[in-house]
C-alpha cells in the first residue's frame, strides 16, 4: 500500500512538473482584437481579420511564435463603433492569463480619436496603421499614438505626387483643378489641411466637395464636379459612397482615369459593384491588392492548404483588405519581436511595447525574410516619427482585379512636417501637455 | 436655368427610389398598424438571396421564383412566430418587435450569405441620356417607371380584387372585418409576402445602383421623411411624399448646401418632414384620425 501511495505521489509529482514545463513553454503574448464581422463594414472587416489571424496563426505554428512566445489573439466584436472599442479597451487594458497588453489595435480611427487620452493616461500604445490622427506622428506629444505605414496627410501627399507624375511635373500642376469629394466626417476632413498647403505650394485650385453618410445618393455633388470641371478628383469616401460616387461619376461623363481613390476607398468591395464604370479608376496602395506575394506561398502551403484559414472563400485570398490584415499583423509581429529582443521573450507591458514600436525597422532585408517585398513599404519608427514610411503604390483596376502601376511613392514630408509640429504643439498646448524629448530618455 | 431644372428633375427620378422603399412601409401599416421597423433589413435579405443564387449560376428567372417562396415563408413565419402571439397588444411591443425582428433578419442574411460586396447587373444602363442641354439619368428613369407599374399594379389589387378588398377591410376595421369571417392571419401573411416582394423590387435597384450589401438595409433612413410627409397610410402619399424629398434633398444640397458646409442631404430631409409634421400631423395624404377623448 505504502509503496503505492509513493508510486501515486511521484507520478503526480512529475505530471505537475511536466505541467510546469508545458506552462512555461506556452508564454503567450496576448493581443485582443477589436472587429466588425457584422454590420455595415463586415465587408472590409470579414477580409481583414482574415488576414491578421491567418498571419497570427502562421507566427504561432509553423514558426513556433515570436521567439517562442505563441500570440493569443482573441476578437471582440464592435461593428466598427468606436464606444464599443472603447468598452473593449477598458475590458481588456489588464491584459489576460498572465501577460499584460503590449499595444491595442484599434481598428478604425473614430476609435482611436475617443481612446486618445485614455491610452495615454494608461501608457497603452494605440495602433492605427493608415489611419489615427495625423498628428500623432510627433511622437514628443502623442507617445502612445502610432498612425503607422501611411498618415492622412501622406494620403493627400503621395495623390498629388501622382498627379504631378502623370501630368509631366510638379511645374504643370499650376492652374489645375483638383477636387477632392470626401466623406463628410473626420476621416473625410482629415486630408484638407495637407491639400490646402499643397495647392498653395504647386498652385493648383483646391475644390473640397462634402458627401454626407452614407452616401447612396450622390448626384449634386457630381453635378457640381460636371460644372466646376476639375482636371483629376481624389475620392476619399468609405463603404458604399465609393461604389455610389465611381458609378455617378461614370453617368456625369467623368473619366474614371481622373480619379484617384484613397486607401480606404481601393478594395475590391469597392470597385467589383461598380461595374464597368470602374474600370481604369486608381487608387492608393500602402496595402496593394494580389497573391502573387512570396508570404502568400508561404501562407497558401502552411495555412490554406492545411485547412486553417480564417477564410470564408478562398477566392478573397489576397484581396486588399485581406492584405491589409497580413500587413497589420506584420507590423505587430516585428515591433514585438523588436522588444523581445531589447526587454527579453516575454510578454510585454504598455511602455515596452511604446519602446518596441519606436524602434520598429524593418529594411529591405527584413522584407525578404518574411516574405513582404513588394507588398509593405520599407519602415523606420523613431520617438519623433510614429509613422515611420509614408509612401503607397498606385493600383489600377482593369474590371477584374487590381493592376500596380508604381513602386512605392514617397509624400512629400519635408513640406508636411512643419504642419504635422504646428498641430502637435497646439494639441500639447490644448491638453497642457509637455512634449517629451526622446534625446534624454535613458531607454 | 437649365442647371436648376437638371437638378430639379434629377431630385424627382431619385425620389422615385426612396418611394420604392416606403411603400413597403405602408402597406404594411395600412394592414396591421404596425410599423415596421425590418422593412430595410427584408429588403437587403430578398435582394441577397437573389443575388447569391444568381451568383451560384441559378437562371435569373428561376432565381426570381426562389426568391418570391422563400420571402412567402418568411412572411408566414413572421406572422406565425411574431405577429399572432403579440395580437392585441400595443403599437410599440410590435414596434420593438419588428426592431428585434431587423437584427435577426440582418444576422441571418449575412450568416447564410455571407458579407461581401455582391455585383447586381440588371442590364440598366446607367448613362446620361440628354433633353436639350438637360442630363438626365437612365437608370433613375428606369426606376421611376418601375415605380409606376408598381402604384398600378398595387392599385388594382387593393381596389379590384376580393384579395384588395379583404385587406382594405382588415386595415379599415380589424374587428368589423373579423366579425364577418375574414381571416386575418392569412391577409397579414399576404400583406408581408407583399411588402416583401416590393422589398425586393427596391433591393434590386438600390442594389444595381450600390451593389449588394449591408448597407442596403439603410436606405430605410431615406424612408421616413417620406413617409411623415407623404402620411403612413397612403401609396399616393409614399410615391409624392418621395418626389417632395428627393427634389428638395437635390437643390438644398445644390443651392442651400455650399452655404452650409455641404453634406446637408441626411438632415434637410429631416428638417423638411418635421416642418410638415407642424403643418400636417397625418402627413399630405394621410387619414387624419378623428377621437372622442
Amino acid at each position: 500500500m505504502r509503496k503505492l501511495i509513493i508510486a501515486t505521489l511521484l507520478a503526480g509529482g512529475a505530471f505537475m512538473a511536466t505541467t510546469a514545463t508545458l506552462n512555461a513553454a506556452d508564454v503567450t503574448q496576448y493581443i485582443p482584437l477589436p472587429t466588425y464581422r457584422v454590420g455595415a463594414y463586415a465587408s472590409s472587416g470579414e477580409l481583414w481579420w482574415a488576414g491578421e489571424r491567418d498571419y497570427f496563426r502562421y507566427i504561432n505554428e509553423v514558426e513556433g511564435g515570436i521567439d517562442g512566445v505563441k500570440l493569443n489573439y482573441e476578437e471582440f466584436e464592435t461593428e466598427w463603433s468606436p464606444d464599443r472599442t472603447v468598452e473593449v479597451y477598458e475590458r481588456v487594458k489588464a491584459g489576460k492569463d498572465g501577460s499584460p497588453i503590449a499595444f491595442f489595435f484599434t481598428h478604425g480611427t473614430p476609435a482611436t480619436y475617443a481612446l486618445l487620452e485614455k491610452a495615454a493616461a494608461d501608457k497603452i500604445p494605440l495602433i492605427d496603421p493608415a489611419g489615427g490622427r495625423t498628428e500623432s506622428i510627433d511622437g514628443r506629444v502623442f507617445p502612445y499614438a502610432f498612425p503607422l505605414l501611411f498618415s492622412y496627410y501622406s494620403q493627400a501627399s503621395t495623390g498629388i505626387n501622382y498627379i504631378a507624375s502623370k501630368v509631366g511635373g510638379f511645374e504643370k500642376l499650376k492652374g489645375l483643378k483638383i477636387a477632392t469629394v470626401y466623406h463628410d466626417s473626420a476621416y473625410g476632413r482629415a486630408t484638407q489641411p495637407a491639400v490646402e498647403l499643397l495647392a498653395k505650394k504647386y498652385g493648383f485650385e483646391n475644390i473640397q466637395i462634402p458627401v454626407a453618410d452614407p452616401g447612396n445618393e450622390q448626384s449634386p455633388q457630381w453635378r457640381q464636379i460636371h460644372e466646376l470641371k476639375p482636371d483629376w478628383v481624389f475620392l476619399r469616401t468609405w463603404g458604399v459612397s465609393t461604389v455610389v460616387g465611381i458609378k455617378t461619376a461614370a453617368r456625369f461623363g467623368f473619366p474614371a482615369d481622373h480619379i484617384i481613390g484613397d486607401v480606404w476607398a481601393g478594395s475590391e468591395s469597392d470597385v467589383i459593384p461598380a461595374g464597368k464604370a470602374a474600370i481604369g479608376y486608381s487608387a492608393l496602395a500602402p496595402y496593394p491588392g494580389g497573391a502573387d506575394f512570396e508570404i502568400h506561398k508561404r501562407l497558401k502551403k502552411f495555412i490554406l492548404d492545411a485547412g486553417k484559414s480564417d477564410l470564408r472563400d478562398q477566392k478573397y485570398f489576397g484581396a486588399v483588405n485581406y492584405n491589409v490584415g497580413l500587413v497589420n499583423a506584420a507590423l505587430a509581429v516585428e515591433a514585438l519581436r523588436t522588444g523581445y529582443k531589447k526587454f527579453g521573450a516575454r510578454p510585454l507591458d504598455g511602455e515596452e511595447g511604446r519602446w518596441a514600436f519606436e524602434h520598429l525597422t524593418i529594411d529591405e532585408n527584413r522584407l525578404k525574410e518574411i516574405g513582404f517585398v513588394g507588398l509593405l513599404q520599407p519602415i523606420q519608427i523613431t520617438p519623433l516619427d510614429h509613422e515611420g514610411g509614408g509612401a503607397a503604390r498606385i493600383q489600377s483596376w482593369d474590371g477584374q482585379k487590381w493592376v500596380l502601376q508604381t513602386d512605392w511613392i514617397k509624400a512629400d514630408h519635408e513640406a508636411l512636417r512643419p504642419l504635422i509640429e504646428q498641430q502637435a504643439a497646439a494639441y500639447a498646448k490644448e491638453h497642457g501637455i509637455t512634449p517629451r524629448t526622446p534625446d534624454t530618455e535613458t531607454n | 436655368m437649365n442647371m436648376f431644372l437638371e437638378t430639379l428633375i434629377g431630385g424627382l427620378l431619385a425620389g422615385t427610389m426612396y418611394s420604392l422603399v416606403a411603400i413597403g412601409f405602408v402597406l404594411i401599416y395600412k394592414a396591421s398598424g404596425v410599423f415596421n421597423y425590418a422593412q430595410g433589413s427584408m429588403l437587403l435579405f430578398a435582394a441577397l438571396t437573389f443575388v447569391s443564387l444568381t451568383d451560384q449560376g441559378v437562371p435569373v428567372l428561376v432565381a426570381l421564383v426562389i426568391t418570391i417562396v422563400v420571402l412567402a415563408l418568411m412572411a408566414v413565419g413572421i406572422e406565425r412566430l411574431i405577429l399572432r402571439p403579440l395580437v392585441n397588444r400595443g403599437p410599440m411591443t410590435l414596434f420593438m418587435a419588428t426592431l428585434g425582428l431587423a437584427y435577426i433578419v440582418e444576422g441571418t442574411a449575412q450568416g447564410l450569405m455571407g458579407s461581401q460586396v455582391k455585383a447586381l447587373d440588371l442590364g440598366i444602363e446607367d448613362l446620361p441620356i440628354f433633353l436639350g442641354d438637360i442630363m438626365i439619368s437612365q437608370f433613375d428613369l428606369t426606376a421611376a417607371a418601375v415605380a409606376l407599374i408598381l402604384v398600378v399594379a398595387l392599385s388594382l389589387l387593393f381596389n379590384k380584387t376580393r384579395l384588395g378588398v379583404a385587406l382594405r377591410g382588415v386595415a379599415d376595421d380589424t374587428s368589423a372585418a373579423l366579425s364577418i369571417g375574414i381571416d386575418i392571419n392569412r391577409i397579414w401573411q399576404i400583406v408581408w409576402t407583399i411588402a416583401g416582394l416590393v422589398g425586393l423590387v427596391a433591393g434590386l435597384l438600390w442594389g444595381a445602383r450600390q451593389g449588394v450589401q449591408f448597407s442596403l438595409s439603410l436606405v430605410v433612413l431615406k424612408a421616413l421623411p417620406v413617409l411623415i410627409i407623404g402620411g403612413f397610410t397612403s401609396i399616393t402619399g409614399a410615391i409624392i411624399g418621395g418626389l417632395v424629398v428627393g427634389a428638395a434633398e437635390s437643390l438644398g444640397e445644390t443651392y442651400i448646401g455650399p452655404f452650409l458646409g455641404g453634406g446637408i442631404t441626411p438632415w434637410f430631409a429631416y428638417a423638411l418632414a418635421l416642418a410638415f409634421l407642424f403643418i400636417r400631423p397625418a402627413g399630405l395624404f394621410g387619414e387624419q384620425k378623428i377621437e372622442r377623448v
